[in-house]
């Protein structure tokens, strides 16, 4: 019989076929991001001279912005095509072969993650040509890389575990306004001791995507900061591992064999 | 020697929210190598027993075991011995006919060789050859019908479950299909349950058959079982001229009990057989009566239904509909 990390293969390399078979998935997600960044660059750039912000050129700041967005995108792909496939029966049918439902949950989020590093790949290249410097180094592009693959998949886990919740792709769709919101109320358009408004700087404080944001940006324009990047790299793990743990049992459920 | 067994179910229950039981205490047997059709309108249970069989529904009640396994202890073992082309082929339409046999393979743990070895076997045999580099998203319904059979068949399993299997097919579709479940049984030994609401289908296809209606079996035999139940054949004669209706009647009662005719017609229950399809000719002559036509029904599957459930097969299901019973979603538990 095929082993667990044979049977995932097998599950993600349809999960990431089928996936870059859809422009209407790739496209969004590329082109959504940047479009905000080409906009709030220039016209953000003033806010660079409040003291206390932590670069003077605006795009080191707000290239992150663009990797989130790519990777709150996954969570949409993951969970929509999730939840197509207990639509269409498909789940149905790779509940009848021996596959462990660990197997369909991981594989699955392939996909989403690969068009997610996609995206974050293109944002950093985009972002380089257009003057963002890591402080951290060349060693700061690959542990952004590694992050954002966590956050990726972490926003995937999210994305899955809502498909099996409601075995609806409309369901997960009518998620992503909230997730915006979320992102928004993080510390992703300024560092969060800069935040004026009390309430808005304490949800951003318990807002673990704030907590993503500032371990990504670290890399960029504050060198090697390591708490903000156990923070991040934390988070991730956390949140990855509950939506798991939730999702394993909801796919046991949806899999008949509880 | 699980492999050698059929499928055993006793009691089975299927109970959804709101108490309506889908599958209401039915017991089966079906002997390994049989293909055992089983036929119900709409909304009678069948999906959802074959959906308790493949170990993608929990049973509420009662006991099924699939090749000598029980399906709700030991749904691994039973997973690995069966095939099944549900009701909806579910296909990636991303992917190509070739890609959906790689992936099929890849999680039944076969080799890459066996892989591509076995899905060019089965995507030949299903005469998928050709567009076995396409997407299945441009594939019509029968394509689509007879890849999900081949994905079925990639790991040879010994019991096949095919719910529906040529619903919307065309008839040339349709006659390939059968071509290739009746070569499976008869060739390869494979035990083939078929849910079908096509009369036709059941009686052309299956050595036995069940039929279900609003969860329970009705009936269950051989077709010439059921239908030798039902008794008479019926003869059915429409005068050439509309007055001599009265007469043929007359004539007609001779040779048995009135049954529904034809708008036109006049027909009579044949007591003693077709042999008296002759005596009829001679007895019209006699009458001097001139007929336009003169038929001879054989007893069928829905003169089986009818004689069961006092509705006719054709319709029974939106009947059901009606009255709010449906097909539950698979595994929705």
């Amino acid at each position: 019989m095929t082993g667990l990390l044979g049977q995932i293969g097998f599950v993600a390399g349809r999960s990431v076929r089928r996936t870059l078979r859809q422009p209407g998935i790739l496209v969004p997600s590329l082109i959504f991001p940047l479009f905000l960044l080409a906009v709030n660059t220039p016209g953000l750039q003033q806010i660079t001279r409040l003291p206390g912000f932590p670069t003077d050129n605006y795009i080191d700041f707000a290239v992150i912005g663009c990797v989130i967005q790519g990777a709150l995108f996954a969570t949409t792909t993951a969970g929509s095509e999730l939840a197509l496939d207990i639509e269409s029966g498909f789940l149905s049918r790779l509940s009848l072969t021996p596959l462990r439902p660990a197997a369909i949950l991981l594989g699955q989020l392939a996909g989403a993650v690969t068009v997610g590093m996609l995206s974050t790949v293109l944002f950093v290249t985009i972002g380089i040509v257009f003057g963002v410097q890591f402080d951290a180094g060349p060693g700061g592009v690959l542990v952004l890389l590694a992050l954002a693959l966590l956050v990726c998949t972490a926003f995937g886990a999210i994305g899955s575990l809502m498909a099996l919740r409601t075995g609806s792709g409309e369901a997960v769709q009518a998620a992503f306004p909230l997730l915006f919101v979320l992102f928004f109320l993080s510390s992703i358009n300024l560092p969060r001791p800069l935040i004026e408004a009390d309430w808005f700087r304490t949800v951003a404080t318990w807002n673990p995507i704030s907590y993503m944001v500032e371990g990504l940006r670290s890399l960029i324009v504050t060198g090697w900061d390591g708490a903000a990047l156990a923070k991040g790299f934390g988070v991730c793990v956390a949140v990855i591992a509950l939506a798991f743990w939730a999702a394993t049992a909801s796919m046991r459920t949806r899999m008949a064999r509880a | 020697m699980h492999d050698r067994q059929g499928i055993r179910v006793e009691g089975l229950v299927r109970e959804f929210k709101g108490g309506i039981r889908a599958v209401d205490g039915i017991d089966l047997e079906v002997a390994p190598g049989e293909i055992y059709g089983f036929l119900g309108p709409n909304g009678a249970g069948k999906s959802t027993t074959v959906l308790m069989l493949t170990t993608l529904l929990p049973p509420t009640a009662g006991t099924a075991t699939v090749a000598g396994f029980d399906v709700v202890r030991q749904g691994g073992a039973v997973r690995r011995r069966i095939g099944a082309a549900l009701q909806e082929a579910a296909l990636d339409n991303f992917l190509t006919g070739r890609e959906h046999m790689h992936l099929q393979g890849g999680l039944h743990g076969l080799s890459p060789q066996e892989r591509r070895e076995r899905g060019d076997e089965l995507l030949a045999r299903v005469g998928l050859t050709e567009a076995a580099g396409r997407k299945v998203g441009g594939y019509s319904g029968g394509m689509r019908r007879r890849l999900d059979l081949a994905l079925a068949l990639v790991h040879r399993p010994s019991i096949l479950f095919l719910d529906e299997p040529t619903t919307g097919l065309d008839p040339q579709s349709r006659s390939a299909l059968w071509e290739e479940v009746g070569r499976l049984a008869r060739e390869d030994g494979v035990t083939v349950f078929l849910t079908t609401q096509y009369l036709e289908e059941a009686d052309v296809l299956a050595d036995r058959v069940g039929i279900i209606d609003h969860g329970h079996i009705v009936a269950e035999g051989t077709p010439a079982q059921l239908k030798a139940e039902i008794g008479h054949s019926t003869v059915d004669a429409i005068p050439a001229d509309p007055g001599d209706r009265d007469r043929v009647a007359e004539v007609l009662a001779r040779f048995g009990p009135p049954a529904a005719a034809s708008p036109k017609g006049v027909a009579v229950q044949l007591e003693g057989g077709s042999e008296r399809l002759a005596e009829i000719v001679r007895a019209l002559d006699g009458a001097g009566v001139e007929v336009a036509s003169l038929q001879l029904h054989a007893p069928s599957l829905d003169d089986v239904f009818l004689a069961k459930t006092g509705r006719s097969l054709e319709g029974a299901g939106e009947e059901d509909e009606t009255e709010g019973e449906a097909e539950p979603q698979p595994a929705a538990v």
